[in-house]
Protein backbone atom coordinates (compact mmCIF):
# COMPACT_ATOMS: atom_id res chain seq x y z
CA UNK A 1 0.00 0.00 0.00
CA UNK A 2 2.85 2.38 0.83
CA UNK A 3 3.93 1.80 -2.77
CA UNK A 4 1.09 3.91 -4.19
CA UNK A 5 1.83 6.81 -1.86
CA UNK A 6 5.54 6.53 -2.66
CA UNK A 7 4.91 6.35 -6.41
CA UNK A 8 2.68 9.44 -6.34
CA UNK A 9 5.37 11.38 -4.47
CA UNK A 10 8.05 10.08 -6.84
CA UNK A 11 5.97 11.22 -9.79
CA UNK A 12 5.64 14.73 -8.38
CA UNK A 13 9.35 14.92 -7.55
CA UNK A 14 10.15 13.70 -11.07
CA UNK A 15 8.41 16.78 -12.44
CA UNK A 16 10.76 19.00 -10.43
CA UNK A 17 13.87 16.98 -11.25
CA UNK A 18 13.19 17.84 -14.87
CA UNK A 19 14.30 21.41 -14.17
CA UNK A 20 17.82 20.47 -13.19
CA UNK A 21 18.86 17.14 -14.60
CA UNK A 22 19.36 15.83 -18.13
CA UNK A 23 17.20 13.07 -19.60
CA UNK A 24 19.65 10.25 -18.84
CA UNK A 25 19.74 11.03 -15.12
CA UNK A 26 15.95 11.25 -14.90
CA UNK A 27 15.66 7.87 -16.56
CA UNK A 28 17.99 6.28 -14.01
CA UNK A 29 16.22 8.02 -11.13
CA UNK A 30 12.86 6.76 -12.40
CA UNK A 31 14.23 3.21 -12.54
CA UNK A 32 15.41 3.62 -8.96
CA UNK A 33 11.96 4.90 -7.94
CA UNK A 34 10.34 1.83 -9.46
CA UNK A 35 12.75 -0.51 -7.67
CA UNK A 36 11.97 1.23 -4.36
CA UNK A 37 8.23 0.95 -4.93
CA UNK A 38 8.60 -2.74 -5.84
CA UNK A 39 10.43 -3.29 -2.56
CA UNK A 40 7.65 -1.46 -0.71
CA UNK A 41 5.07 -3.62 -2.47
CA UNK A 42 6.88 -6.79 -1.45
CA UNK A 43 6.98 -5.62 2.18
CA UNK A 44 3.19 -6.15 2.37
CA UNK A 45 3.63 -9.83 1.48
CA UNK A 46 1.51 -12.20 3.60
CA UNK A 47 -0.20 -9.31 5.42
CA UNK A 48 -3.75 -9.30 4.21
CA UNK A 49 -4.84 -5.81 5.20
CA UNK A 50 -7.45 -3.20 4.40
CA UNK A 51 -6.52 0.45 3.95
CA UNK A 52 -8.19 3.82 3.36
CA UNK A 53 -11.48 3.10 5.13
CA UNK A 54 -11.52 -0.56 4.01
CA UNK A 55 -11.51 0.51 0.38
CA UNK A 56 -8.13 -0.90 -0.59
CA UNK A 57 -7.12 -4.50 0.02
CA UNK A 58 -3.64 -5.95 -0.23
CA UNK A 59 -3.57 -9.69 -0.78
CA UNK A 60 -0.80 -11.86 -2.14
CA UNK A 61 -2.58 -12.00 -5.50
CA UNK A 62 -2.88 -8.24 -5.72
CA UNK A 63 0.77 -7.88 -4.72
CA UNK A 64 1.78 -10.27 -7.48
CA UNK A 65 -0.24 -8.32 -10.03
CA UNK A 66 1.25 -5.00 -8.82
CA UNK A 67 4.72 -6.48 -9.09
CA UNK A 68 4.13 -7.59 -12.68
CA UNK A 69 2.80 -4.11 -13.50
CA UNK A 70 5.78 -2.38 -11.92
CA UNK A 71 8.20 -4.76 -13.60
CA UNK A 72 6.62 -3.92 -16.95
CA UNK A 73 6.89 -0.21 -16.13
CA UNK A 74 10.53 -0.74 -15.20
CA UNK A 75 11.29 -2.26 -18.59
CA UNK A 76 9.30 0.40 -20.46
CA UNK A 77 11.33 3.11 -18.71
CA UNK A 78 14.56 1.23 -19.47
CA UNK A 79 13.58 1.04 -23.16
CA UNK A 80 12.56 4.70 -23.39
CA UNK A 81 15.26 6.14 -25.56
CA UNK A 82 13.05 7.49 -28.31
CA UNK A 83 12.01 10.74 -26.69
CA UNK A 84 14.30 13.41 -25.40
CA UNK A 85 16.68 13.60 -28.34
CA UNK A 86 15.27 16.98 -29.18
CA UNK A 87 14.88 18.68 -25.83
CA UNK A 88 13.00 21.68 -27.12
CA UNK A 89 9.83 19.82 -28.04
CA UNK A 90 9.91 16.81 -25.76
CA UNK A 91 9.60 16.78 -22.02
CA UNK A 92 11.14 13.55 -20.70
CA UNK A 93 10.55 14.39 -17.03
CA UNK A 94 6.85 14.84 -17.66
CA UNK A 95 6.61 11.56 -19.56
CA UNK A 96 8.30 9.65 -16.76
CA UNK A 97 6.09 11.37 -14.18
CA UNK A 98 2.91 10.53 -16.11
CA UNK A 99 4.08 6.92 -16.42
CA UNK A 100 4.58 6.71 -12.66
CA UNK A 101 1.12 8.19 -12.07
CA UNK A 102 -0.50 5.70 -14.38
CA UNK A 103 1.26 2.87 -12.57
CA UNK A 104 -0.46 4.16 -9.40
CA UNK A 105 -3.78 3.87 -11.22
CA UNK A 106 -2.94 0.34 -12.33
CA UNK A 107 -2.06 -0.71 -8.77
CA UNK A 108 -5.35 0.73 -7.51
CA UNK A 109 -7.16 -1.32 -10.15
CA UNK A 110 -5.65 -4.61 -9.04
CA UNK A 111 -6.23 -4.14 -5.31
CA UNK A 112 -9.55 -2.36 -4.98
CA UNK A 113 -12.20 -3.34 -2.47
CA UNK A 114 -14.63 -0.53 -3.25
CA UNK A 115 -16.13 0.58 -6.54
CA UNK A 116 -14.82 4.14 -6.12
CA UNK A 117 -11.24 2.85 -6.01
CA UNK A 118 -11.85 0.79 -9.15
CA UNK A 119 -13.28 3.82 -10.95
CA UNK A 120 -10.62 6.27 -9.78
CA UNK A 121 -7.83 3.80 -10.56
CA UNK A 122 -9.19 3.17 -14.03
CA UNK A 123 -9.42 6.89 -14.70
CA UNK A 124 -5.93 7.67 -13.38
CA UNK A 125 -4.59 4.98 -15.67
CA UNK A 126 -6.66 6.03 -18.70
CA UNK A 127 -6.29 9.81 -18.49
CA UNK A 128 -2.53 9.39 -18.22
CA UNK A 129 -2.59 7.11 -21.25
CA UNK A 130 -4.63 9.60 -23.33
CA UNK A 131 -1.89 12.18 -22.74
CA UNK A 132 0.92 9.76 -23.58
CA UNK A 133 -0.83 8.49 -26.72
CA UNK A 134 -1.07 12.03 -28.07
CA UNK A 135 2.40 13.04 -26.92
CA UNK A 136 3.75 13.24 -30.47
CA UNK A 137 1.93 16.53 -30.96
CA UNK A 138 2.84 17.33 -34.56
CA UNK A 139 2.18 13.86 -35.88
CA UNK A 140 -1.36 13.53 -37.20
CA UNK A 141 -1.41 9.77 -36.64
CA UNK A 142 -0.62 10.24 -32.97
CA UNK A 143 -3.35 12.91 -32.75
CA UNK A 144 -5.86 10.60 -34.32
CA UNK A 145 -4.91 7.76 -32.01
CA UNK A 146 -5.28 10.06 -28.99
CA UNK A 147 -8.77 11.27 -29.89
CA UNK A 148 -9.94 7.74 -30.73
CA UNK A 149 -8.57 6.37 -27.49
CA UNK A 150 -9.99 9.27 -25.53
CA UNK A 151 -13.51 9.10 -26.99
CA UNK A 152 -13.69 5.31 -26.75
CA UNK A 153 -12.20 5.31 -23.26
CA UNK A 154 -14.63 7.81 -21.80
CA UNK A 155 -17.55 6.18 -23.63
CA UNK A 156 -16.56 2.92 -21.93
CA UNK A 157 -16.27 4.57 -18.54
CA UNK A 158 -19.90 5.60 -18.98
CA UNK A 159 -20.90 1.93 -19.37
CA UNK A 160 -18.84 0.88 -16.38
CA UNK A 161 -20.36 3.62 -14.20
CA UNK A 162 -23.91 2.84 -15.25
CA UNK A 163 -23.25 -0.79 -14.39
CA UNK A 164 -21.79 0.10 -10.99
CA UNK A 165 -24.83 2.32 -10.28
CA UNK A 166 -27.32 -0.43 -11.13
CA UNK A 167 -25.44 -2.94 -8.96
CA UNK A 168 -25.46 -0.34 -6.17
CA UNK A 169 -29.18 0.11 -6.66
CA UNK A 170 -29.72 -3.62 -6.24
CA UNK A 171 -27.32 -4.34 -3.39
CA UNK A 172 -27.11 -0.94 -1.62
CA UNK A 173 -23.34 -1.18 -1.29
CA UNK A 174 -20.17 -0.24 -3.14
CA UNK A 175 -17.96 -2.58 -1.12
CA UNK A 176 -16.85 -5.60 -3.13
CA UNK A 177 -16.96 -7.91 -0.12
CA UNK A 178 -20.46 -6.69 0.87
CA UNK A 179 -21.78 -7.08 -2.65
CA UNK A 180 -20.33 -10.59 -2.80
CA UNK A 181 -22.04 -11.59 0.46
CA UNK A 182 -25.37 -10.06 -0.56
CA UNK A 183 -25.33 -11.76 -3.95
CA UNK A 184 -24.52 -15.19 -2.51
CA UNK A 185 -27.08 -15.01 0.30
CA UNK A 186 -29.99 -13.68 -1.74
CA UNK A 187 -31.84 -15.81 -4.26
CA UNK A 188 -31.38 -14.39 -7.78
CA UNK A 189 -35.17 -14.38 -8.30
CA UNK A 190 -35.72 -11.89 -5.49
CA UNK A 191 -33.16 -9.45 -6.96
CA UNK A 192 -34.42 -6.59 -9.11
CA UNK A 193 -33.93 -7.34 -12.80
CA UNK A 194 -31.71 -4.32 -13.39
CA UNK A 195 -29.00 -6.03 -11.34
CA UNK A 196 -28.29 -8.37 -14.26
CA UNK A 197 -28.11 -5.47 -16.71
CA UNK A 198 -25.68 -3.79 -14.31
CA UNK A 199 -23.45 -6.87 -14.11
CA UNK A 200 -23.34 -7.15 -17.90
CA UNK A 201 -22.61 -3.43 -18.31
CA UNK A 202 -19.67 -3.64 -15.88
CA UNK A 203 -18.31 -6.63 -17.78
CA UNK A 204 -18.74 -4.82 -21.12
CA UNK A 205 -16.99 -1.74 -19.73
CA UNK A 206 -13.95 -3.74 -18.65
CA UNK A 207 -13.90 -5.85 -21.82
CA UNK A 208 -13.56 -2.62 -23.80
CA UNK A 209 -10.40 -1.90 -21.80
CA UNK A 210 -8.87 -5.32 -22.37
CA UNK A 211 -9.88 -4.91 -26.05
CA UNK A 212 -11.90 -8.07 -26.47
CA UNK A 213 -13.90 -8.48 -29.68
CA UNK A 214 -16.44 -7.05 -30.56
CA UNK A 215 -15.15 -4.10 -28.49
CA UNK A 216 -11.68 -4.17 -30.01
CA UNK A 217 -12.16 -1.84 -33.02
CA UNK A 218 -10.18 1.01 -31.46
CA UNK A 219 -7.17 -1.14 -30.53
CA UNK A 220 -5.25 -1.50 -33.83
CA UNK A 221 -5.60 2.19 -34.69
CA UNK A 222 -4.61 3.42 -31.25
CA UNK A 223 -1.70 0.99 -30.91
CA UNK A 224 -0.41 1.91 -34.34
CA UNK A 225 -0.76 5.67 -33.94
CA UNK A 226 0.74 6.01 -30.47
CA UNK A 227 4.52 6.38 -30.12
CA UNK A 228 5.90 2.80 -29.92
CA UNK A 229 7.21 3.18 -26.40
CA UNK A 230 3.71 4.03 -25.16
CA UNK A 231 2.19 1.25 -27.21
CA UNK A 232 4.47 -1.03 -25.22
CA UNK A 233 3.13 0.52 -22.03
CA UNK A 234 -0.49 0.13 -23.16
CA UNK A 235 -0.26 -3.44 -24.33
CA UNK A 236 1.33 -4.64 -21.11
CA UNK A 237 0.28 -2.51 -18.15
CA UNK A 238 -3.20 -1.39 -19.17
CA UNK A 239 -4.07 -4.90 -20.29
CA UNK A 240 -2.80 -6.62 -17.14
CA UNK A 241 -4.49 -4.14 -14.80
CA UNK A 242 -7.84 -4.21 -16.58
CA UNK A 243 -7.81 -7.96 -16.82
CA UNK A 244 -6.99 -8.32 -13.13
CA UNK A 245 -9.92 -6.04 -12.28
CA UNK A 246 -12.24 -7.97 -14.60
CA UNK A 247 -11.15 -11.29 -13.16
CA UNK A 248 -11.54 -10.15 -9.58
CA UNK A 249 -15.02 -8.75 -10.21
CA UNK A 250 -16.42 -11.53 -12.34
CA UNK A 251 -14.91 -14.51 -10.58
CA UNK A 252 -15.03 -12.98 -7.14
CA UNK A 253 -18.27 -11.17 -6.52
CA UNK A 254 -20.35 -12.11 -9.54
CA UNK A 255 -19.41 -15.79 -9.16
CA UNK A 256 -22.88 -16.59 -7.84
CA UNK A 257 -24.50 -15.05 -10.93
CA UNK A 258 -22.65 -17.58 -13.09
CA UNK A 259 -25.65 -18.23 -15.33
CA UNK A 260 -25.98 -14.54 -16.25
CA UNK A 261 -22.52 -14.01 -17.67
CA UNK A 262 -21.15 -17.41 -18.59
CA UNK A 263 -22.53 -17.56 -22.14
CA UNK A 264 -21.67 -13.97 -23.15
CA UNK A 265 -18.18 -14.24 -21.67
CA UNK A 266 -17.29 -17.50 -23.42
CA UNK A 267 -18.83 -16.27 -26.65
CA UNK A 268 -16.75 -13.09 -26.45
CA UNK A 269 -13.64 -15.08 -25.65
CA UNK A 270 -14.10 -17.28 -28.73
CA UNK A 271 -14.92 -14.31 -30.95
CA UNK A 272 -11.82 -12.49 -29.66
CA UNK A 273 -9.61 -15.48 -30.44
CA UNK A 274 -10.96 -15.78 -33.97
CA UNK A 275 -10.94 -12.06 -34.79
CA UNK A 276 -7.55 -11.37 -33.22
CA UNK A 277 -5.70 -14.27 -34.81
CA UNK A 278 -7.30 -14.16 -38.25
CA UNK A 279 -6.84 -10.38 -38.63
CA UNK A 280 -3.23 -10.58 -37.47
CA UNK A 281 -2.45 -12.90 -40.39
CA UNK A 282 -3.24 -10.15 -42.91
CA UNK A 283 -1.13 -7.39 -41.35
CA UNK A 284 1.91 -5.97 -43.12
CA UNK A 285 2.96 -3.76 -40.23
CA UNK A 286 4.66 -5.42 -37.26
CA UNK A 287 3.14 -2.86 -34.88
CA UNK A 288 -0.36 -3.61 -36.13
CA UNK A 289 0.32 -7.34 -35.98
CA UNK A 290 1.36 -6.94 -32.33
CA UNK A 291 -1.86 -4.99 -31.70
CA UNK A 292 -3.95 -7.88 -33.06
CA UNK A 293 -1.76 -10.33 -31.17
CA UNK A 294 -2.57 -8.46 -27.97
CA UNK A 295 -6.27 -8.82 -28.83
CA UNK A 296 -5.85 -12.55 -29.28
CA UNK A 297 -3.97 -12.86 -25.98
CA UNK A 298 -6.91 -11.14 -24.31
CA UNK A 299 -9.02 -13.96 -25.75
CA UNK A 300 -6.85 -16.63 -24.09
CA UNK A 301 -7.02 -14.79 -20.77
CA UNK A 302 -10.81 -14.43 -20.85
CA UNK A 303 -11.06 -18.23 -21.09
CA UNK A 304 -9.94 -18.37 -17.47
CA UNK A 305 -12.72 -16.14 -16.15
CA UNK A 306 -14.93 -18.43 -14.16
CA UNK A 307 -15.71 -19.26 -10.58
CA UNK A 308 -12.68 -18.55 -8.45
CA UNK A 309 -10.01 -21.18 -7.99
CA UNK A 310 -6.54 -20.80 -6.56
CA UNK A 311 -4.89 -22.55 -9.51
CA UNK A 312 -6.62 -20.21 -11.98
CA UNK A 313 -5.19 -17.11 -10.33
CA UNK A 314 -1.69 -18.49 -10.56
CA UNK A 315 -2.10 -19.40 -14.25
CA UNK A 316 -3.29 -15.88 -15.01
CA UNK A 317 -0.32 -14.40 -13.20
CA UNK A 318 2.06 -16.70 -15.04
CA UNK A 319 0.46 -15.88 -18.38
CA UNK A 320 0.56 -12.13 -17.73
CA UNK A 321 4.21 -12.32 -16.76
CA UNK A 322 5.24 -14.35 -19.81
CA UNK A 323 3.17 -12.14 -22.13
CA UNK A 324 4.68 -8.99 -20.62
CA UNK A 325 8.26 -10.20 -20.98
CA UNK A 326 7.78 -11.26 -24.60
CA UNK A 327 5.83 -8.16 -25.65
CA UNK A 328 8.29 -5.62 -24.27
CA UNK A 329 11.13 -7.30 -26.17
CA UNK A 330 9.15 -7.37 -29.42
CA UNK A 331 8.32 -3.67 -29.12
CA UNK A 332 11.87 -2.77 -28.04
CA UNK A 333 13.37 -4.37 -31.15
CA UNK A 334 10.65 -2.71 -33.23
CA UNK A 335 11.69 0.67 -31.79
CA UNK A 336 15.33 0.12 -32.78
CA UNK A 337 14.59 -1.21 -36.25
CA UNK A 338 11.96 1.36 -37.15
CA UNK A 339 14.20 4.17 -35.92
CA UNK A 340 17.01 2.86 -38.12
CA UNK A 341 14.74 2.41 -41.14
CA UNK A 342 12.71 5.61 -40.74
CA UNK A 343 15.09 7.60 -42.93
CA UNK A 344 15.49 4.79 -45.45
CA UNK A 345 12.09 3.30 -46.24
CA UNK A 346 8.57 4.66 -46.47
CA UNK A 347 6.96 2.36 -43.91
CA UNK A 348 9.59 1.59 -41.26
CA UNK A 349 7.26 -0.56 -39.17
CA UNK A 350 6.54 -3.21 -41.82
CA UNK A 351 7.87 -6.76 -41.79
CA UNK A 352 9.99 -5.86 -44.82
CA UNK A 353 12.14 -3.49 -42.77
CA UNK A 354 13.20 -6.41 -40.54
CA UNK A 355 14.64 -8.32 -43.49
CA UNK A 356 18.26 -9.30 -43.01
CA UNK A 357 18.43 -8.14 -39.38
CA UNK A 358 20.31 -11.27 -38.31
CA UNK A 359 23.32 -10.61 -40.54
CA UNK A 360 24.86 -7.70 -38.66
CA UNK A 361 22.75 -7.70 -35.46
CA UNK A 362 22.66 -11.34 -34.30
CA UNK A 363 21.82 -10.35 -30.72
CA UNK A 364 18.78 -8.29 -31.64
CA UNK A 365 17.59 -10.98 -34.04
CA UNK A 366 17.88 -13.63 -31.34
CA UNK A 367 15.94 -11.55 -28.78
CA UNK A 368 13.23 -10.80 -31.32
CA UNK A 369 12.91 -14.45 -32.36
CA UNK A 370 12.70 -15.69 -28.78
CA UNK A 371 9.98 -13.17 -27.99
CA UNK A 372 8.06 -14.25 -31.11
CA UNK A 373 8.45 -17.93 -30.14
CA UNK A 374 7.20 -17.13 -26.65
CA UNK A 375 4.17 -15.24 -27.98
CA UNK A 376 3.44 -18.16 -30.31
CA UNK A 377 3.69 -20.60 -27.40
CA UNK A 378 6.56 -22.82 -28.56
CA UNK A 379 8.00 -25.14 -25.85
CA UNK A 380 11.07 -24.03 -23.88
CA UNK A 381 9.73 -20.48 -23.72
CA UNK A 382 7.55 -18.93 -21.03
CA UNK A 383 4.65 -18.48 -23.46
CA UNK A 384 4.27 -22.25 -23.87
CA UNK A 385 3.75 -22.82 -20.15
CA UNK A 386 1.43 -19.81 -19.93
CA UNK A 387 -0.82 -21.29 -22.59
CA UNK A 388 -0.44 -24.79 -21.14
CA UNK A 389 -1.57 -23.73 -17.65
CA UNK A 390 -4.52 -21.78 -19.00
CA UNK A 391 -5.69 -24.58 -21.29
CA UNK A 392 -5.33 -27.29 -18.66
CA UNK A 393 -7.18 -25.17 -16.09
CA UNK A 394 -10.01 -24.47 -18.47
CA UNK A 395 -10.11 -28.08 -19.59
CA UNK A 396 -10.34 -29.32 -16.02
CA UNK A 397 -13.50 -27.25 -15.59
CA UNK A 398 -15.10 -29.23 -18.44
CA UNK A 399 -15.09 -26.39 -20.92
CA UNK A 400 -14.10 -28.36 -24.00
CA UNK A 401 -15.02 -26.55 -27.22
CA UNK A 402 -13.56 -23.12 -26.39
CA UNK A 403 -10.26 -24.80 -25.52
CA UNK A 404 -10.20 -26.73 -28.80
CA UNK A 405 -10.85 -23.48 -30.65
CA UNK A 406 -8.10 -21.75 -28.65
CA UNK A 407 -5.61 -24.49 -29.54
CA UNK A 408 -6.52 -24.22 -33.23
CA UNK A 409 -6.16 -20.46 -33.08
CA UNK A 410 -2.76 -20.65 -31.43
CA UNK A 411 -1.74 -22.78 -34.42
CA UNK A 412 -2.86 -19.88 -36.64
CA UNK A 413 -0.77 -17.63 -34.38
CA UNK A 414 2.38 -19.59 -35.23
CA UNK A 415 1.99 -18.51 -38.86
CA UNK A 416 2.15 -14.76 -38.27
CA UNK A 417 4.74 -14.85 -35.50
CA UNK A 418 7.01 -16.95 -37.71
CA UNK A 419 6.61 -14.37 -40.47
CA UNK A 420 8.73 -12.10 -38.25
CA UNK A 421 11.37 -14.78 -37.62
CA UNK A 422 11.54 -15.63 -41.33
CA UNK A 423 12.00 -11.95 -42.21
CA UNK A 424 14.81 -11.67 -39.68
CA UNK A 425 16.77 -14.81 -40.60
CA UNK A 426 15.92 -16.00 -44.08
CA UNK A 427 15.20 -12.89 -46.15
CA UNK A 428 18.05 -10.93 -47.67
CA UNK A 429 18.29 -7.29 -46.70
CA UNK A 430 20.74 -4.56 -45.88
CA UNK A 431 20.78 -3.56 -42.22
CA UNK A 432 23.99 -2.24 -40.77
CA UNK A 433 25.00 -2.65 -37.15
CA UNK A 434 22.46 -0.79 -35.00
CA UNK A 435 23.89 1.09 -32.03
CA UNK A 436 22.16 -0.03 -28.83
CA UNK A 437 22.66 1.91 -25.57
CA UNK A 438 24.01 -0.17 -22.67
CA UNK A 439 20.93 0.12 -20.46
CA UNK A 440 18.69 -0.80 -23.38
CA UNK A 441 20.84 -3.84 -24.16
CA UNK A 442 20.83 -5.00 -20.53
CA UNK A 443 17.05 -4.73 -20.27
CA UNK A 444 16.67 -6.57 -23.58
CA UNK A 445 18.80 -9.50 -22.44
CA UNK A 446 17.17 -9.55 -19.01
CA UNK A 447 13.72 -9.98 -20.58
CA UNK A 448 14.95 -12.61 -23.02
CA UNK A 449 16.71 -14.57 -20.28
CA UNK A 450 13.58 -14.28 -18.16
CA UNK A 451 11.51 -15.76 -20.97
CA UNK A 452 13.88 -18.72 -21.35
CA UNK A 453 14.33 -19.36 -17.63
CA UNK A 454 10.58 -19.31 -17.08
CA UNK A 455 10.25 -21.65 -20.04
CA UNK A 456 12.71 -24.19 -18.62
CA UNK A 457 11.79 -23.93 -14.93
CA UNK A 458 8.13 -22.82 -14.80
CA UNK A 459 7.87 -23.97 -11.17
CA UNK A 460 10.35 -21.25 -10.22
CA UNK A 461 7.67 -18.57 -10.18
CA UNK A 462 4.60 -20.78 -10.29
CA UNK A 463 5.29 -21.77 -6.70
CA UNK A 464 5.32 -18.12 -5.63
CA UNK A 465 2.02 -17.24 -7.32
CA UNK B 1 -42.50 21.41 5.14
CA UNK B 2 -41.08 18.29 3.51
CA UNK B 3 -37.39 17.54 3.46
CA UNK B 4 -35.70 17.06 0.10
CA UNK B 5 -35.28 13.27 0.36
CA UNK B 6 -39.00 12.99 1.05
CA UNK B 7 -39.80 15.06 -2.03
CA UNK B 8 -37.52 12.84 -4.08
CA UNK B 9 -39.31 9.77 -2.74
CA UNK B 10 -42.74 10.99 -3.85
CA UNK B 11 -41.81 9.80 -7.34
CA UNK B 12 -41.42 6.01 -7.68
CA UNK B 13 -37.88 4.68 -8.15
CA UNK B 14 -38.79 3.07 -11.47
CA UNK B 15 -39.35 6.51 -12.99
CA UNK B 16 -35.83 7.60 -12.07
CA UNK B 17 -34.42 4.44 -13.59
CA UNK B 18 -36.42 5.03 -16.78
CA UNK B 19 -35.33 8.66 -17.01
CA UNK B 20 -31.66 7.85 -16.46
CA UNK B 21 -31.74 4.98 -18.93
CA UNK B 22 -33.34 7.26 -21.51
CA UNK B 23 -30.69 9.95 -20.97
CA UNK B 24 -27.97 7.30 -21.13
CA UNK B 25 -29.32 5.94 -24.42
CA UNK B 26 -29.52 9.45 -25.88
CA UNK B 27 -25.87 9.85 -24.91
CA UNK B 28 -24.92 6.57 -26.62
CA UNK B 29 -26.80 7.57 -29.78
CA UNK B 30 -25.03 10.92 -29.76
CA UNK B 31 -21.61 9.28 -29.51
CA UNK B 32 -22.40 6.84 -32.30
CA UNK B 33 -24.02 9.23 -34.79
CA UNK B 34 -22.41 12.66 -34.37
CA UNK B 35 -19.22 13.58 -36.24
CA UNK B 36 -18.18 16.73 -34.42
CA UNK B 37 -15.72 15.93 -31.63
CA UNK B 38 -17.20 18.53 -29.25
CA UNK B 39 -20.73 17.16 -29.70
CA UNK B 40 -19.49 13.61 -29.12
CA UNK B 41 -17.86 14.90 -26.01
CA UNK B 42 -21.11 16.48 -24.80
CA UNK B 43 -22.91 13.20 -25.44
CA UNK B 44 -20.39 11.41 -23.21
CA UNK B 45 -20.99 14.01 -20.49
CA UNK B 46 -24.72 13.33 -20.85
CA UNK B 47 -24.06 9.64 -20.19
CA UNK B 48 -22.10 10.49 -17.05
CA UNK B 49 -24.82 12.83 -15.84
CA UNK B 50 -27.44 10.14 -16.33
CA UNK B 51 -25.34 8.01 -13.99
CA UNK B 52 -25.07 10.87 -11.49
CA UNK B 53 -28.82 11.37 -11.46
CA UNK B 54 -29.49 7.70 -10.86
CA UNK B 55 -26.87 7.54 -8.09
CA UNK B 56 -28.44 10.51 -6.32
CA UNK B 57 -31.90 8.95 -6.62
CA UNK B 58 -30.78 5.57 -5.23
CA UNK B 59 -28.84 7.29 -2.51
CA UNK B 60 -31.78 9.29 -1.20
CA UNK B 61 -34.13 6.33 -1.53
CA UNK B 62 -31.89 4.18 0.63
CA UNK B 63 -30.85 7.07 2.94
CA UNK B 64 -27.26 6.08 2.22
CA UNK B 65 -24.80 8.93 1.59
CA UNK B 66 -22.17 6.81 -0.19
CA UNK B 67 -24.02 7.12 -3.50
CA UNK B 68 -23.81 10.91 -3.35
CA UNK B 69 -20.11 10.71 -2.46
CA UNK B 70 -19.62 8.67 -5.61
CA UNK B 71 -21.33 11.48 -7.56
CA UNK B 72 -18.66 13.91 -6.38
CA UNK B 73 -15.94 11.53 -7.51
CA UNK B 74 -17.54 11.19 -10.93
CA UNK B 75 -17.80 14.97 -11.27
CA UNK B 76 -14.19 15.55 -10.28
CA UNK B 77 -12.82 12.83 -12.53
CA UNK B 78 -15.02 13.97 -15.43
CA UNK B 79 -13.60 17.47 -15.04
CA UNK B 80 -10.06 16.09 -15.23
CA UNK B 81 -11.05 14.12 -18.30
CA UNK B 82 -12.53 17.21 -19.94
CA UNK B 83 -9.26 19.07 -19.43
CA UNK B 84 -7.28 16.37 -21.23
CA UNK B 85 -9.95 15.83 -23.89
CA UNK B 86 -10.21 19.49 -24.83
CA UNK B 87 -6.41 19.69 -24.99
CA UNK B 88 -6.41 16.79 -27.46
CA UNK B 89 -9.13 18.47 -29.55
CA UNK B 90 -7.19 21.78 -29.60
CA UNK B 91 -4.07 19.89 -30.66
CA UNK B 92 -5.94 18.31 -33.56
CA UNK B 93 -7.53 21.63 -34.55
CA UNK B 94 -4.08 23.21 -34.77
CA UNK B 95 -2.91 20.51 -37.14
CA UNK B 96 -5.85 20.08 -39.50
CA UNK B 97 -8.11 23.13 -38.83
CA UNK B 98 -11.09 20.86 -38.24
CA UNK B 99 -12.63 18.87 -35.40
CA UNK B 100 -14.68 16.54 -37.60
CA UNK B 101 -13.72 13.04 -36.48
CA UNK B 102 -14.66 11.70 -39.94
CA UNK B 103 -11.58 13.45 -41.36
CA UNK B 104 -9.33 11.40 -39.13
CA UNK B 105 -8.93 8.20 -41.08
CA UNK B 106 -5.21 8.01 -41.75
CA UNK B 107 -4.84 4.88 -39.64
CA UNK B 108 -7.63 2.87 -41.23
CA UNK B 109 -5.64 1.44 -44.14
Amino acid sequence: MTAIIALSLFGISNLFLGFWFPRKTIQLVTLLFLVVSMALTVSDWNHELLWFGNMFRTTNTSINFSLIIQLAAFFVVAFSKAFGQDDEHTHPAEYYAIMLFSVVGAILMVSFDHMIVLFVGLEILSVAMYVLTGSDKRNLRSNEAAIKYFLMGSFTTGFLLFGITLVYGATRSFYISNIGTILTTTAPESMPSFLFIGVLLIIVGLLFKVSAAPFHFWTPDVYEGAPTIFTMFMSTIVKTASFAALFQLVSGIFGSLYTVWVLPVYFISMLTLVVGNISAVYQQSVKRMLAFSSISHAGYLILTVSSKQISTTSSILYYSLSYTLATVVAFAVLILVSEYQSARVEKPENFSSFEGLAKNNPGLALCFSISMLSLAGIPLTAGFWGKFFIFSDTFSRNIIYPVILAILMSAVGIYYYFKGIIAVYLKAGEIEKIEVPTLFKMALWACTLGTIILGIYPSLVKSVF
Amino acid sequence: MQSIPEIIRTIPLTNYIMLSSALFCIGILGVLTRRNAIIVFMAIELMLNAVNLLLAAFSSYYSDPSGQIFVFFIMAVAAAEVAVGLAIIVMIYRNIQSIDIGVLNKLKN
